[in-house]
């Protein structure tokens, strides 16, 4: 196991080391830089200048390896672009608890409801609400995130006031409710929501349903056990467990947030943030999130598989080597 | 009442044996698919999108560009006959845009499956099949390409080649090559094993009989589920970088861009510039899920007895 955990880790920074490498070598790739572009029209001396300020005017193989060298400590440099050039990673410690706020109330309100959803469905299959249920999975499966966002703005966002752009805070986690209920939270929530609740409801019901047929919950009614303890016992325990490889990957998707859904509430977290980032070319910016994003993402696939292995004790660490 | 026999004469009894009918997968696939309704009315609307995008020059009242001086109210939908679903934000007519619109969705959703099919495959297929060093190698790509999340890489790219149809589609196929590779090489590795390629192994077939002949046979119905599945994400990552500005260039038209700009202040009273496109992204994306829902019960052999 201990074995296993520190072969993953080490790949894991390998991973981010080839990432590293190949967004800084395509970025750079472009004729021009951050301070060539646009209408700003910068003397070739100022020019020269700010290169130099930003060690801009040093080979590539140097900037890259001062950027490994920082990158372990933690220091991916100052941002080009914001104001005042803070050190990247002040600006992440301030726009990533926008989007952690939302991308945790959605995961909340999506795993939950969509897992009871499912399971209603698949007890109660091709019933009425069981229909109802695969078609707003449907729905959320199919209908892109920005137009479901831009109509709930049109719908309720422009004549209550909610989610207009431009004044966002974070509120407190309760402020004389649950946050989720404010209403700069609610509509970009529910749009975020949506999809992964489509998806949980789907992978719940076709798992649950599947356990409702196997031979030990015909067993456990055989032996006379009240239908709540199957269901709880029997049937939802192994139902989840092959959830957990489907679930679980979709949380750090959420938690580094929707570029559209931050772009249409205008919600100042990360993927608004990379956005802004890539067109005003801010190198520093660019590889933070990157590497952020890329840490984030293959950790979460580590937790995955080790979860999977607790929940269920059938499968070995490492043991097939051909996955 | 007991002692009467059954009675049934001789031609009845064989007239009651069931005809030999000539069955394949495909076959039964296409009857299975055919009682869906979901998947027809879904495969009926796709067919519809479909010769919308081709015959788009002939369909649409307009040219796509053609810029229309005109009352301001008459920018409204259902306003002037000229224009049935009025104008856009630089007065071209509306109808026109969404009929163009549909060729660069279709566009996008075909090509950039069959890319990174043409790339996944082959790869997945080499990796699944021959293992080894060659297997390692790819799963490592792998494994660095699932480190970076598809649509901020395609906009990162997209920073760096530039807007336009075919480089949105070059740089979705560079990030969706990821999935069927790893759908072959999963297929391959089962079947790899299996009985019926062991014997045919055996039996002295060449490397490429087993693969063409009795591994890729096998594996084709769930690469043709999930390439009908790929359609409407790339559709999806087509309107959404539009819909921010960097996908398609100005004069062609895209889905995703009319939304885009319908959305602001002004959306309550040009409401349609934000409506109509949604209603067309919305149907083509639900039917290629129906499509793919329904072949997916129509080719998975095990679903056969429930239906």
């Amino acid at each position: 196991m201990v074995g296993y955990l520190i072969r993953r880790v080490i790949s894991l920074f390998l991973v981010m080391l080839v990432v590293s490498l190949i967004v800084f070598v395509l970025m750079n790739s472009i004729p021009g830089g951050p301070f060539s572009l646009g209408e700003r029209g910068y003397t070739p001396d100022a020019l020269a200048n700010l290169e130099r300020k930003y060690g801009l005017d040093k080979p590539l193989v140097e900037r890259y390896l001062n950027f490994l060298i920082g990158a372990v400590q933690l220091d991916f440099g100052n941002s080009f672009s914001v104001a005042g050039s803070p050190p990247v990673t002040q600006v992440i410690l301030r726009t990533w608890p926008v989007t952690l706020h939302v991308g945790s109330y959605t995961i909340a309100l999506s795993f939950t409801l969509g897992i009871l959803m499912g399971i209603v469905s698949a007890y109660r299959r091709n019933s009425f609400l069981d229909n109802a249920v695969t078609f707003t999975a449907t729905l959320g499966i199919t209908l892109p995130n920005f137009i479901i966002a831009t109509f709930l703005l049109l719908i309720f966002g422009y004549q209550n006031g909610w989610g207009a752009p431009n004044k966002w805070i974070i509120p407190p986690l309760w402020d004389g409710g649950p946050a989720i209920l404010s209403q700069d939270y609610f509509l970009p929530v529910i749009t975020y929501a949506l999809a992964p609740l489509a998806l949980v409801a789907r992978y719940t019901r076709s798992s649950v349903s599947d356990a409702l047929g196997a031979d030990y919950v015909r067993t456990a009614r055989a032996k006379g056990l009240s239908e709540r303890f199957i269901m709880l016992r029997h049937v939802l325990r192994n139902a989840l467990i092959p959830m957990v490889t489907v679930l679980l990957p979709q949380i750090p998707n959420l938690l580094t947030g929707s570029l559209f859904i931050e772009v249409v509430f205008g919600i100042p977290g990360l993927g608004k943030f990379f956005i802004t980032s890539i067109f005003s070319r801010d190198y520093p910016m660019i590889m933070g999130l990157v590497m952020l994003v890329a840490f984030f993402w293959g950790l979460m696939y580590l937790i995955t598989d080790v979860l999977y292995t607790l929940i269920d004790p059938r499968i070995r660490l490492g043991a097939s080597a051909s996955r | 009442m007991s002692d009467s026999p059954i009675s049934s004469t001789p031609e009845q009894i064989v007239s009651l044996t069931p005809k030999p009918v000539k069955r394949s997968l495909w076959r039964d696939a296409a009857r299975r698919f055919r009682r869906n309704r979901l998947a027809m009315f879904g495969l009926i609307m796709l067919v519809f999108m479909l010769s919308l995008a081709v015959f788009a020059d002939l369909i649409a009242p307009y040219d796509f560009g053609r810029v229309f001086l005109t009352l301001r109210a008459n920018t409204l939908p259902f306003v002037n006959s000229a224009h049935p679903l009025g104008l856009d934000g630089s007065s071209r007519d509306y109808l026109t845009r969404l009929i163009f619109g549909a060729r660069t969705s279709m566009m996008v959703g075909l090509m950039v499956p069959l890319i990174s099919f043409a790339i996944g495959v082959p790869l997945g297929a080499m990796a699944g099949y021959l293992g080894g060093k060659f297997d390692f190698l790819v799963m490592r790509i792998v494994e660095v390409a699932t480190a970076i999340p598809p649509l901020l890489f395609a906009l990162f790219l997209l920073s760096i080649v530039g807007n336009g149809v075919w480089n949105v589609i070059a740089v979705l196929a560079v990030t969706a090559w990821i999935e069927p590779t790893r759908l072959t090489r999963a297929q391959f590795i089962t079947y790899r094993e299996r009985d019926f390629v062991m014997a045919a192994r055996s039996l002295g077939s060449s490397h490429w009989r087993l693969v063409f002949i009795h591994i890729l046979r096998n594996t084709l119905s769930p690469l043709i589920v999930s390439f009908t599945f790929a359609v409407p994400l790339a559709i999806f990552a087509e309107a959404g970088l539009s819909f921010l500005g960097i996908g398609i260039t100005e004069p062609t038209a895209s889905w995703g861009k009319m939304v885009g700009s319908g959305i602001g202040n002004f959306i309550r009273v040009y409401y349609h510039i934000a409506l109509f496109p949604t209603i067309m992204v919305a149907l083509t994306m639900l039917s290629f899920s129906f499509v793919g829902d329904g072949l997916q019960e129509a080719l998975d052999p095990q679903r056969a007895d429930d239906q």
